[in-house]
């Protein structure tokens, strides 16, 4: 299965690396005679409601959707780590306040949250990104905060402290790379949900704006042509759920590689 | 003088205070004083969660402590500011208890020894290598296996590395937390050895953390005795081993098993109840101290 996620995202990720290479049309032309068109020899996704090439919006379609879940989970991984680090090693009165900002959001259902940000803000990609950070951080910092609070009671932590080691050094050195895989797994599960939340603040009209090809627009347009036209939503739908699918299951095969319950004992007492 | 001063040392631990919950205070540390002087090895004895770890702890100010005085070489450490205590650090080292959970699992053995010279900016990557295989072969170690991870030494292996890593400072004062009760028999003597061959070597003087009051007779000549924070009993060694004043103390001591089944031996059980934990530690003999 994780052999299965992980083609799924190289295979898409390189589609998206070289789009502009391989887009057989221009996505932005219009050719209005043949609107609708079903998959042909010559486009093999057909065409949209406004004669575009459905394959080339879809080849660039994975570079926002990929950009957009990259720079969510790069940023708020980033930041939740920074939070959750500071929270779990300083404890007191920083842990009190950076957790109640946690409990506040928490509190929210993220996708509405989002919702309401980018409709104050206004709909554009960066305030999609900004909207999901802003939720993201959230997850990592809790995750990371548990992983501190548990490393910072290792022997190894006091001995380093007992040489003199600066917070920075510990916390580097020390306490966080106990908490990567942790981590690590989180940011490909977070993946496919920055993916999806994208797509679907996009559907709302309130992420990438037209004419850039993205998977939430391209099924949005295809809306009222279910019916008469399906591939205009069934191809970025599908490329949509396989990139989904690929980092979920990427994400579940590296938990259990990475979990000690599961993974082989390395150490004989 | 004494190198290292202890005076009524005190570490409250405040417990729950939450919602619809008193807080509660645990004595950890209840005011203690000691001194222990340049060159010995200084034992402090007593049961899981007498408050000997938290002392030890306390006085390189891993944890800080509620109140007292922590002297070396005459300074208060307690009254160190960051960059004061930073450097002090260097004088006073610990060795831990678990050589499992002591040494980072990610780091190579050669990485944790350098870890020390790099924190205090100690020669260039050249001169802090050669210091690290020094450091190996100081404590027993092939330097050939500087580039393996813990996990694939043994637990006295383990134990020399930890103790590379303290000496990599050359300190003259090392508490030394338990640090053989989580080894084989067989290896405790190797690691007691070990120390006390670079106490000779180095002149280190040592706070000898345990709960093994054999090998705290074996090494050393003066010692403290503790239970539920406070010091019980303190003296000569030999002097508590021979006349031992205090209940809790003639218990611990009837607890060490002997080595021939047949001798006849009485375990004492203590008896809380004729604990007075108010009385003072009154000089009984000349140099042995009791509170009864």
């Amino acid at each position: 299965m994780t052999r299965v996620g992980a083609f799924l995202v190289i295979a898409i990720v390189s589609a998206a690396i070289f789009a502009p290479l391989l887009v057989p049309f221009d996505p932005a032309v219009q050719q209005l005679a043949l609107r609708l068109e079903g998959p042909t020899g010559a486009h093999w996704f057909g065409l949209d409601e406004l004669g575009r090439d459905i394959l080339s919006r879809v080849l660039l379609g994975a570079r926002v959707s990929l950009l957009v879940g990259l720079v969510v989970v790069g940023v708020s991984s980033t930041l939740g780590m920074a939070m959750g680090a500071v929270a779990g090693y300083y404890g007191g009165r920083v842990d009190q306040v950076i957790s109640r900002v946690m409990d506040v959001l928490l509190a929210f259902p993220g996708l509405l949250l989002a919702i309401a940000l980018v409709a104050v803000l206004g709909p554009s990609l960066v305030n999609v990104v900004l909207a999901l950070t802003v939720i993201g951080w959230v997850g990592y910092a809790r995750l990371v905060r548990g992983q501190v609070l548990r490393a910072r009671e290792f022997e190894y932590v006091m001995a380093a402290r007992a040489l003199g080691a600066g917070t920075w050094r510990i916390l580097t050195r020390h306490v966080l790379p106990t908490a990567l895989p942790a981590v690590t797994v989180q940011a490909t599960l977070g993946m496919a949900g920055a993916i999806l939340s994208e797509a679907a603040l996009s559907f709302l009209g309130l992420g990438v704006q037209p004419p850039t090809p993205s998977w939430g627009t391209m099924i949005n347009g295809g809306r009222a042509h279910l019916l008469d036209a399906p591939h205009l939503t069934v191809f970025p739908g599908v490329f949509l759920a396989l990139v989904v699918l690929g980092f979920n299951f990427l994400g579940d095969g590296l938990r259990d590689q990475l979990d000690p319950k599961i993974a082989k004992p390395s150490r004989g007492v | 003088m004494a190198l290292v001063e202890v005076r009524h040392l005190v570490k409250h631990f405040e417990r729950g205070g939450g919602f619809l919950r008193a807080k509660s205070v645990v004595r950890a540390v209840d005011d203690i004083s000691f001194s222990i002087e340049a060159g010995e090895t200084y034992g402090l004895v007593g049961e899981s969660g007498s408050g000997k770890s938290t002392t030890g702890r306390c006085m390189l100010r891993l944890i800080e402590p509620t109140s007292g005085e922590m002297r070396f070489r005459g300074e208060d450490v307690l009254s160190f500011d960051r960059s004061r205590l930073r450097a002090a650090r260097r004088d006073m080292q610990m060795v831990f208890q678990d050589p499992y959970s002591s040494l980072n699992p990610r780091m190579k053995a050669r990485d944790i020894v350098e870890e020390p010279l790099i924190i205090h900016r100690i020669g260039d990557r050249a001169e802090r290598r050669d210091k690290v295989a020094e450091l190996f072969r100081l404590v027993g170690l092939d330097p050939a296996h500087l580039l393996r991870y813990p996990h694939e030494f043994s637990g006295g292996q383990r134990q020399r590395i930890g103790l590379a890593r303290a000496l990599a400072l050359n300190p003259s004062f090392v508490i030394a937390d338990e640090p053989v009760s989580a080894l084989d028999v067989s290896i405790q003597a190797q690691v007691i050895n070990l120390l006390l061959d670079l106490q000779e070597r180095l002149e280190l003087t040592y706070l000898f953390i345990a709960h093994d009051l054999r090998l705290v007779r074996h090494i050393c000549r003066r010692m403290s005795v503790m239970y539920l924070g406070k010091i019980v009993e303190s003296g000569d060694s030999a002097s508590i081993f021979a006349h031992p004043q205090h209940p809790y103390t003639r218990a611990l001591l009837s607890a060490i098993p002997v080595t021939d089944p047949d001798a006849p031996r009485q375990r004492i059980e203590l008896d809380a109840n004729l604990v007075n934990r108010d009385a003072p530690l009154r000089e009984l003999a000349p140099g042995h101290f009791a509170a009864v």
